[in-house]
């Protein structure tokens, strides 16, 4: 039986929500899944892949691993790899995946295919298809490298439950320290979610007309109950309006939330380029020839002051 | 200060995507072309590090077809010392062939930094930089977005999921550059006029047809279902809220 490796996270010894996907992810490709995290001891929250699909979970420690290692985990990863016959390897493509990922890829010496939005198995081949020229085009490959190297791109891979025994096994690693090395991680504002893992984002334009009117979001964001994280566009947080990390777009984050609503956002290739791939859109905009109204599943055509305090209010209702 | 930067020529972020006949490429009949927006960052970065180091190189490295010498030129009208052409006609969807080419390219002496672009914003690929640094065995911090360096060591920010990780590494280094990282410059007259005089040297490269990425179909994405407007101003929203929960069954 061919076997799967799905490298999943943690952070702080925890398991991060999007190993969900990434199991969900490697078990399109047929066989068993092996669960394989980089930590310094047990992992809260392992014990919940099997439940996704994960038939084991190993744990590489090291006291390095505390923090994201990217050589020792890199190498600890490809050693893994390169002993167990794995048909394939399954990354996030979150801001560690995206390091590791090629990091691995160049130690086994085969081809990486990064940031998918769909996987699975033709012909006996690991198909992938991934968003390419700003999303306006999809690029489907066959990856013929052994194992074949993916990351997937999050937000897309919805978790599935199915029960599997995921039994776990700890394997201590012995890697050198990394030159590398993380000195620590400035959190953002407590208990602010990340555009890129939220399952709601309410994005923000140059139509907010000033900084401090990202309040009106804000306070919709608020009335989600903890779900929702406020985006921008690149106009806004290039006139310093917002932090970059908030960007949504070509240059910035690229998001697939549930539920995506553009605030006062024209909707320009480059915006788009990021948010195209969200299950629902909703456009707010006092222009109704904006183009953001050309890839909304539903619009409201109005001045952003009147028509947001108004959904907030009604959002309220619902969660109240 | 001796700086290496992989620069790729790539369509304008404004490109309309016209597929090509064999159902595989992009049609370039017509498509404007320029220097990848994330390489601008990592050419400014490197003349804004050796200015401040007062001595030193920069010199660009490009895989790609014979046109990309006009990317090249881009960057030496910035200020980038030089430029190395591996000319190939076409590149492979497979980022780790490019990463061999330029790494072969690159080993041939030391360099204090090499820098990449986080991206390029054709491909989407964002490997090219860390698969040249473990080709050469350097040490490699990607999407770094603040970059400080004192002697033989640096401190470089990198953007997760909520929150930025500090990281520290010692030089010589790889590293992909990401937006706020620096300002790009625009190119003054005075340097598109001198970038003509510059060196830029032609090297016919191989980029093995064959690696580990087959291309099966390059498609226009799915049409997303026609849209509506739900109504003006704010006496909408109640039937908006209504057709997100019954409809789009989202709230
Ligand atoms: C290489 C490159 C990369 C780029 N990357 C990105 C990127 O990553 N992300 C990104 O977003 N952009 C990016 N851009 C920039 C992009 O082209 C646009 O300039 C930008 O997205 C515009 O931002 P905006 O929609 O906020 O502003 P505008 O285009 O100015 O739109 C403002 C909108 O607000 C509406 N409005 C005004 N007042 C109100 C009101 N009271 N109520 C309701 N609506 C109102 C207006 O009708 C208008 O549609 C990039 C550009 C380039 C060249
Ligand atoms: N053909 C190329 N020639 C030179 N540098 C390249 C080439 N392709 C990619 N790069 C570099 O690698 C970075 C990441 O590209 P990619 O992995 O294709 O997203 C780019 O920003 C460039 O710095």
């Amino acid at each position: 039986m061919t076997s799967v490796l799905a490298v999943v996270e943690q952070r702080a010894g925890t398991l991060r929500k999007i190993s969900h996907e990434v199991v969900t992810a490697a078990h399109r490709l047929g066989g068993s899944v092996e669960a394989l995290v980089c930590a310094a001891g047990p992992v809260k929250g392992a014990e919940q892949l099997g439940k996704f699909g994960a038939d084991t979970v190993v744990t590489l420690t090291n006291a390095a691993f505390a923090k994201y290692a990217p050589e020792g985990m890199a190498q600890a990863i490809a050693e893994r790899a390169k002993g167990g016959g794995y048909t394939a390897v399954v990354f996030a493509a979150s801001a560690t995946g995206k390091d590791l990922a090629p990091r691995v890829a160049a130690k086994l010496g085969v081809a990486l295919a990064g940031d998918v939005t769909d996987v699975g198995v033709e012909g006996g081949a690991v198909v992938a298809t991934r968003p390419v020229y700003a999303g306006k085009a999809l690029l489907k490959v066959k990856v013929t490298g052994t194992p074949a190297l993916l990351s997937v791109r999050p937000n897309v891979f919805t978790p599935v439950e199915r029960p599997k025994p995921g039994a776990a096994e700890a394997i201590a690693v012995n890697v050198p320290v990394g030159r590398v090395v993380v000195r620590e991680i400035k959190a953002a504002e407590a208990g602010a979610l990340d555009v890129a893992e939220a399952q709601i984002v309410i994005s923000g334009g140059r139509g907010l007309k000033e900084p401090a009117n990202f309040k009106v979001l804000e306070d919709l964001a608020h009335a989600f109950g903890g779900q929702a994280a406020v985006g921008a566009s690149r106009a806004v947080v290039d006139a310093g309006w917002r932090a970059h990390a908030d960007q949504v777009g070509q240059t910035g984050k690229t998001v697939s939330p549930t539920l995506y609503i553009a605030v006062g956002i024209s909707g320009a290739i480059q915006h788009l380029a990021g948010m195209r791939t969200s299950k629902v859109i909703v456009a707010i905009n006092k222009d109704k020839d904006a183009p953001i109204f050309k890839v909304a599943d539903y619009g409201v055509v109005g001045d952003l002051f009147e028509v947001v305090p108004k959904l907030t209010e009604e959002i309220k209702k619902l969660h109240g | 200060m001796d700086i290496a930067v992989c620069i790729k020529r790539v369509p304008d972020s404004e490109t309309r995507v016209k597929i090509g006949s064999d159902g595989k490429s992009l049609d370039e009949a017509g498509v404007k072309f320029v220097l990848n927006p994330y390489d601008e960052f990592a050419v400014e970065e490197a003349l804004q590090r050796k200015e401040k180091a007062g001595s030193g190189e920069v010199a660009v490295f490009c895989a790609g077809p014979a046109a990309a010498q006009e990317t090249i030129r881009t960057a030496l009208a910035m200020g980038a010392d030089r430029g190395v052409l591996l000319q190939s006609d076409k590149i492979p969807a497979d980022g780790y062939l490019t990463a061999q080419a330029l790494a072969a390219e690159l080993k041939t002496r030391t360099w204090d930094l090499i820098l990449f672009g986080k991206m390029a914003i054709d491909d989407y690929n964002q490997q090219v930089g860390p698969m040249v640094a473990e080709l050469l065995g350097l040490p490699c911090v990607t999407a770094v977005a603040h970059l400080e360096i004192d002697g033989g060591k640096g401190v470089a920010e990198r953007e997760i999921e909520g929150g930025i990780e500090v990281v520290e590494f010692p030089l010589p280094a790889v590293l992909t550059a990401d937006k706020g990282l620096n300002e790009p410059r625009y190119p003054a007259l005075k340097g598109i006029m001198a970038a003509k005089k510059k060196p830029l040297e032609v090297k016919p490269v191989q980029l093995g047809a064959t690696g580990g990425i087959e291309v099966v179909a390059l498609t226009p994405p799915p049409q997303r279902k026609d849209g509506k407007i739900v109504g003006e101003g704010a006496g909408a929203v109640p039937e908006l809220v209504r057709l997100l929960r019954e409809e789009a069954k989202v709230l």
